[in-house]
């Protein structure tokens, strides 16, 4: 008996203890981070002038890319922001494919940020003004979670919409190919 | 009531007792602990732990009810409060209903019938172990912060993956399976050790009322679950795999989820009540010294209650726009089954009236199940109808009403058996006077704090609703509820302590406290191992109550497990089988399918690599050996190496 | 804490004496011709289930009376001589419980009947259920006289009206209890329910089905008036906004432009033309904001565009940063918006 419920306690003890960090499963209803954007954020590898050090991410990268909420609210965002009416569910169109493992301006959490925010050539208009930070940081959550960068356990399978590709959640790096690569192709190649 | 203090009906001299005993025993220690294949200390295990599961079920709805006495309260966040409530619905109906009964038939059916042990007993102790690893993934999902969130129904879409973020609504999910693998085990261990175990001469027309109920109940079971077992493994496909069972764009449906899910959870309801109204049957008879009046209605009343509870489901979706000429059958046959329920109030009160009722407490409970259960049950003849449903579905008259009848007609009947066969289970006599307080508070507690819910619901109050506006007026019922909820959480304390100090330092119990009529009595309190030392010969249907001495039969081998198989309508002797030793394989192949249920909720292949355990275990389970018989004849050749 | 607490148990208390049965949202006053149907089944269910109810504590009462006899000295397990008699007295309970039932039942069915009976030419309406707030269109006799609202349904007195019910994302349940019972929103799937309201006056209408964080506080006002009114305010809701004169309110309407609220919120007359979330082209015109959770005031409007998580936490409407003068701007707007 005695030995028991010192297994139990053992047993307690270690639940207490993996609670302590599950960032996934967190529901911040009422997340107001920092009121800034991120600052300058490479968007290539090219740099000009002498050799600068990387910037440090920006830590509510990490905080929003594995958190399933965040992954869902941007999902619901992208639909109604309209970012489908170019980059379709993530095969591109009109835009650029975002299922795949080509990223034209980086494809960390800070560098799609950053692309939304400022809008890119070619056709990104600039969101930074109209849509909140929070909401943009987890439109860039979701983005992530279709090309299959996002932690697995948190992103959702599907919508509850008309599906045309494989789960979310078991989304791999596309390779682009063909037509879609010409057709996307801007003046960096 | 008479401390019968006396020797039992059944003993054996202390020779052959300890020689039985130790063929019987359960190995000392942990080894023992994880092993045993004794049905009563499963029981016992499976009653205690459904206990615990009950209190924590309570702290979640007194958690409710404190946030929801004020209006506007801030004290607990909608997420949270989501979470509380479907961990209180689900803890309640598939860790703490469902197995508490089933717990019940565990220990006591082997006793009532006259048999040493349930038939399959390692099946039966893996049916304790699967529970026990589904109550624990549940809770320590609730202090991960990934408890379900979408009530303990769990409707797509809003379970669905995109509704549902993270893993809560796959936790619930794999909830489901654990149960109801556990509950469809224990089903089929009392189905056949009623069919099959009975002592002989007991026939069908002489089983007690409690072992009918306890027999239709695993029948239904083993009916209903694997519906909920469809619903919620298309639900976890969907949210793993991203298939379409739920998603109306592609051509599914959430009202096919409904459909599964009210296919089980409507009979789930009976399977939650009929173990109780076997359970006032028994306590009806005792304390009125009377068997109970109309035993072939009774029994007639429990298969037809089993059998109509199967065509109800549609009632719970009578708001869904399904075609309204299908919606008004479902009214009928949901007003049918009030039928087989009166019919039963009729009898246990013919009883009462015509026999000479003793109000010690398990009494009371009955007094204050028929007051509570029927009220229930007439405001559910209330939401039968089609148009006064669509009024009140879905509003906290719908809850008041299930309260009613689930509190009143399954959590009564319990706390009054738990009392009446406590002095058999332990040996010793819970205090009175403790009880009837007990009584009184949950009774009045009760009341105070799910009679205006009707009210509230009347006026309008959605349930699940983590607050509620000011203006509405709604305040000072909920207020009340509060305070009796409070009453009721005092009276279940009560109740509780009551049992604890019994345990301990209650007076000494003899074999048959209150006099009752069964087999159960007819052993010591607390019963040997192996529960009875000569078999019962049944010659009515209170064998303690024939006045003569009871007639035993003896010869069943002292030196192996053995039990009596007796044939399934007149319980003939048929054949002497043997009964498993000990084994560890129940509690390894436990851990083995909780790896695959657990690791399935993170990643499909766990399904397929997550099998190949529990398959070793399964096959090291049932790896085959000599039968009974061919093992007791070598062994009384003296071939060497045969079973000692 | 305690004493006004007690006070107000002991006034509910009273009131429920009194029936406190009058109210907004209360089944128990049926203002339309589907919730009267539906009282008169609830009045004959009370009744009838009161007797019963009434017997079996009568024939309890009477068996625990009989409990003072005198104790037996065995007990009873064959026949007794009140079997019988208690056989005749089963017999006739359960005829009496299979009449009462066929007498529900049978009742039930009719009014349901009745229920479902088309009425020539109502008033077409169309729900959409959203993730918490509801999406209300009124159909008019030309495609461009559809009109848009959110969380608020006006209906003209003595004429029919039929509802279209469809979700957007999860099941909710349309339920206005003073005018008819509940029917629920389903994805990919038309649901139908037929108000005919027969006095005027203001109800509400919850969400009655479990749909997520901000289940509990998805309302709409409900506006019952005479036709004439009910046709002036159709009238006045088709019209766009007027851009607005004064200064404060101009600066408004251009931050509303401007900034995140452009991106879910349509506005006639404006720049604004989102449909994410709800119209506010007449916002004036309601009596309450946020799905019912907070009343039409200033100080409300600014709380809740400041804030709206704190008011509904677990909302999608996000918080955009606004300066103090921009917030009384663009409130001055949305005032302007009648």
């Amino acid at each position: 008996m005695r030995h028991r419920r010192r297994r139990l306690g053992l047993a307690f003890g270690l639940v207490l203890a993996l609670s302590a960090g599950c960032n996934r499963e967190n529901r911040n209803l009422d997340a107001t981070g920092p009121e800034t954007l991120p600052g300058l954020v490479a968007v290539s590898t090219l740099k000009p002038g002498p050799a600068r050090g990387p910037q440090p991410p920006d830590p509510r990268g990490a905080e929003y890319e594995g958190n399933a909420q965040h992954i869902a609210n941007g999902q619901r965002y992208y639909q109604w922001f309209n970012c489908s009416g170019c980059h379709f569910n993530g095969g591109g169109g009109i835009g650029p494919a975002l299922m795949d493992s080509k990223w034209r301006y980086g494809g960390s959490m800070d560098q799609i940020v950053a692309s939304i925010v400022q809008g890119r050539p070619n056709g990104m208009p600039a969101f930074g003004d109209k849509i909140p930070e929070q909401q943009i940081w987890e439109i860039a959550a979701y983005v992530r979670s279709l090309s299959g960068e996002a932690d697995k356990l948190a992103a959702p399978s599907r919508a509850e919409a008309m599906r045309s590709t494989p789960p979310i959640n078991n989304a791999n790096p596309q390779p682009q190919t063909g037509d879609s690569a010409a057709a996307t192709a801007g003046p960096n190649g | 009531m008479s401390l019968d203090a006396g020797a039992p009906p059944i003993a054996l001299d202390p020779e052959r007792h300890a020689a039985l005993a130790r063929v019987w025993a359960t190995p000392r220690g942990l080894w023992g602990f994880l092993t045993t294949v004794d049905a009563k200390e499963i029981g016992k295990r499976y009653i205690v732990t459904g206990l615990v599961f009950f209190v924590l079920g309570g702290l979640l709805a007194a958690a409710m009810r404190t946030q929801l006495a004020r209006p506007e309260s801030g004290l607990i966040d909608p997420d949270r409060y989501n979470q509380i409530f479907s961990m209180h619905g689900t803890t309640m109906m598939f860790l703490f209903a469902v197995p508490i009964m089933e717990a019940m038939a565990v220990y006591l059916t082997p006793l009532m019938v006259g048999a040493r042990t349930m038939a399959f007993p390692r099946l039966n102790a893996f049916s304790y172990w699967i529970y026990l690893a589904g109550g624990v993934m549940l809770y320590a999902a609730f202090v991960l912060n990934i408890a379900p969130e979408a009530g303990w129904t769990a409707y797509a879409p809003l379970s669905g993956p995109q509704f549902s973020a993270g893993k809560r609504s796959d936790i619930w999910a794999q909830l489901i399976t654990f149960t109801e693998v556990a509950g469809l085990a224990a089903a089929v261990s009392i189905a056949a050790t009623i069919l099959k175990m009975r002592a002989p001469g007991m026939t069908l027309a002489r089983v007690p009322l409690f072992a009918w109920s306890m027999l239709i109940t695993s029948f239904m079971v083993i009916v209903a679950m694997p519906a909920v077992m469809l619903a919620s493994s298309f639900l976890i496909s969907d949210r793993l795999i991203g298939t379409h069972f739920y998603n109306a764009a592609e051509g599914g449906s959430p009202l096919l989820y409904q459909h599964l899910f009210w296919f089980f959870g409507h009979p789930e309801v009976y399977i939650i009540f009929l173990p109780g109204l076997g359970m006032v049957s028994e306590i009806t008879a005792t304390f009125c010294r009377r068997s109970v009046f109309g035993y072939p209605v009774m029994v007639l009343a429990l298969l037809t209650t089993g059998f109509l509870a199967f065509g109800l489901w549609v009632h719970h979706m009578f708001a869904t726009g399904l075609p309204r000429l299908g919606d008004s059958f479902y009214t009928a046959a949901s007003m049918t089954i009030a039928l087989p329920a009166g019919v039963q109030i009729f009898c246990w009160i013919a009883t009462m009236w015509d026999g000479r009722p003793r109000f010690g407490t398990p009494m009371l409970y009955v007094v204050g199940f028929i007051v509570t259960f029927v009220l229930g049950g007439l405001s559910g003849v209330m939401l039968a109808s089609v148009p006064l449903d669509t009024q009140v579905h879905d509003t906290y008259f719908v809850v008041a009403h299930f309260h009613y009848v689930l509190i009143g007609g399954a959590v009564f009947p319990l706390l009054g058996a738990i009392h009446y066969w406590f002095p058999k289970i332990t040996g010793r006599l819970p205090s009175e006077l403790a009880g009837r307080w007990a009584f009184a508070l949950i009774f009045s507690g009760f009341n105070l704090a799910f009679f205006p819910m009707h009210l509230v619901g009347l006026w309008g109050m959605p349930r699940r609703v983590y607050t509620y506006s000011a203006e509405m007026g709604w305040g000072g019922m909920n207020l009340l509820s509060t305070a009796g909820a409070y009453v009721l959480a005092a009276g279940v304390a009560v109740y509780l302590l009551n049992l604890i100090v019994a345990a301990r330092r209650g007076p000494a119990a003899g074999p048959n406290p209150w006099g009752g009529g069964g087999l159960e009595w007819a052993t010591s309190s607390p019963p040997p191992v192996y529960n009875f030392g000569m078999t019962p010969v049944v010659e009515g249907r209170e064998p303690l109550w024939l006045g003569e001495e009871l007639p035993v039969l003896d010869g069943l081998d002292e030196r192996t497990r053995e039990v009596l198989l007796t044939s399934v309508s007149q319980a003939k002797p048929t054949s002497r089988e043997g009964s498993p030793d000990p084994s560890i394989w129940p509690f390894v192949t436990t851990l083995a399918t909780s790896v695959l249920f657990v690791g399935s909720i993170f990643d499909e292949w766990w399904v397929v690599w997550g099998s190949l355990p529990v398959t070793a275990c399964v096959i090291a389970w049932f790896w085959p050996k000599p039968s009974h018989s061919r093992q007791v004849k070598r062994r009384d050749s003296g071939i060497p190496g045969a079973i000692a | 804490m305690i004493r006004p607490a007690l006070r107000m148990a002991s006034l509910s208390v009273a009131a429920l004496a009194l029936c406190g049965c009058r109210g907004v949202q209360t089944m128990l006053d049926p203002a339309g011709d589907q919730a009267r149907q539906i009282d008169v089944i609830w009045r004959l269910m009370l009744w009838v289930c009161g007797a019963m109810y009434l017997l079996v504590l009568v024939f309890l009462a009477w068996a625990l009376w009989r409990a003072r006899r005198p104790p037996l000295a065995a007990p009873a397990t064959g026949p007794t001589p009140a079997e019988p008699g208690l056989e005749r007295g089963l017999a006739g309970w359960a005829g009496l419980i299979v009449a009462g039932l066929i007498v529900l039942v049978t009742a039930s069915f009719l009014i349901d009947r009745s229920l479902a009976e088309l009425r020539p030419h109502p008033l077409r309406l169309k729900v959409t259920a959203h993730q918490w707030w509801w999406q209300v269109e009124y159909e008019g006799a030309r495609p461009d006289q559809l009109l848009t609202t959110a969380n608020q349904v006006v209906l003209p007195v003595g004429r029919s009206a039929v509802v279209e019910l469809r979700a957007d994302d999860v099941i909710h349940s349309f339920w206005i209890p003073n005018l008819a019972g509940k029917v629920d929103l389903i994805p990919g799937r038309t649901n139908y329910v037929a108000l005919t309201p027969r006095r005027t006056g203001v109800f509400r209408g919850q969400c009655a089905e479990f749909c997520g964080l901000q289940h509990a506080k998805m309302a709409f006002d409900v506006q019952v008036v005479d036709p004439a009114a009910f046709d002036a305010w159709r009238g006045r809701q088709l019209a766009a906004a007027a851009p607005p004169v004064e200064a404060q309110a101009a600066l408004g309407k251009q931050t509303f432009e401007s900034k995140g609220c452009v991106m879910c919120h349509r506005i006639q007359g404006s720049e604004a033309s989102a449909t994410v979330g709800p119209d506010l082209t007449h916002l004036m015109s309601r009596r309450h904001i946020a799905a019912g959770a907070r009343p039409n005031t200033r100080g409300d409007l600014a709380a809740w565009i400041a804030d709206p998580q704190g008011t509904k936490p677990g909302t999608p409407m996000p918080r955009v940063a606004l300066s103090s003068e921009e917030l009384n701007a663009v409130v001055a707007y949305l005032e302007t918006l009648k």
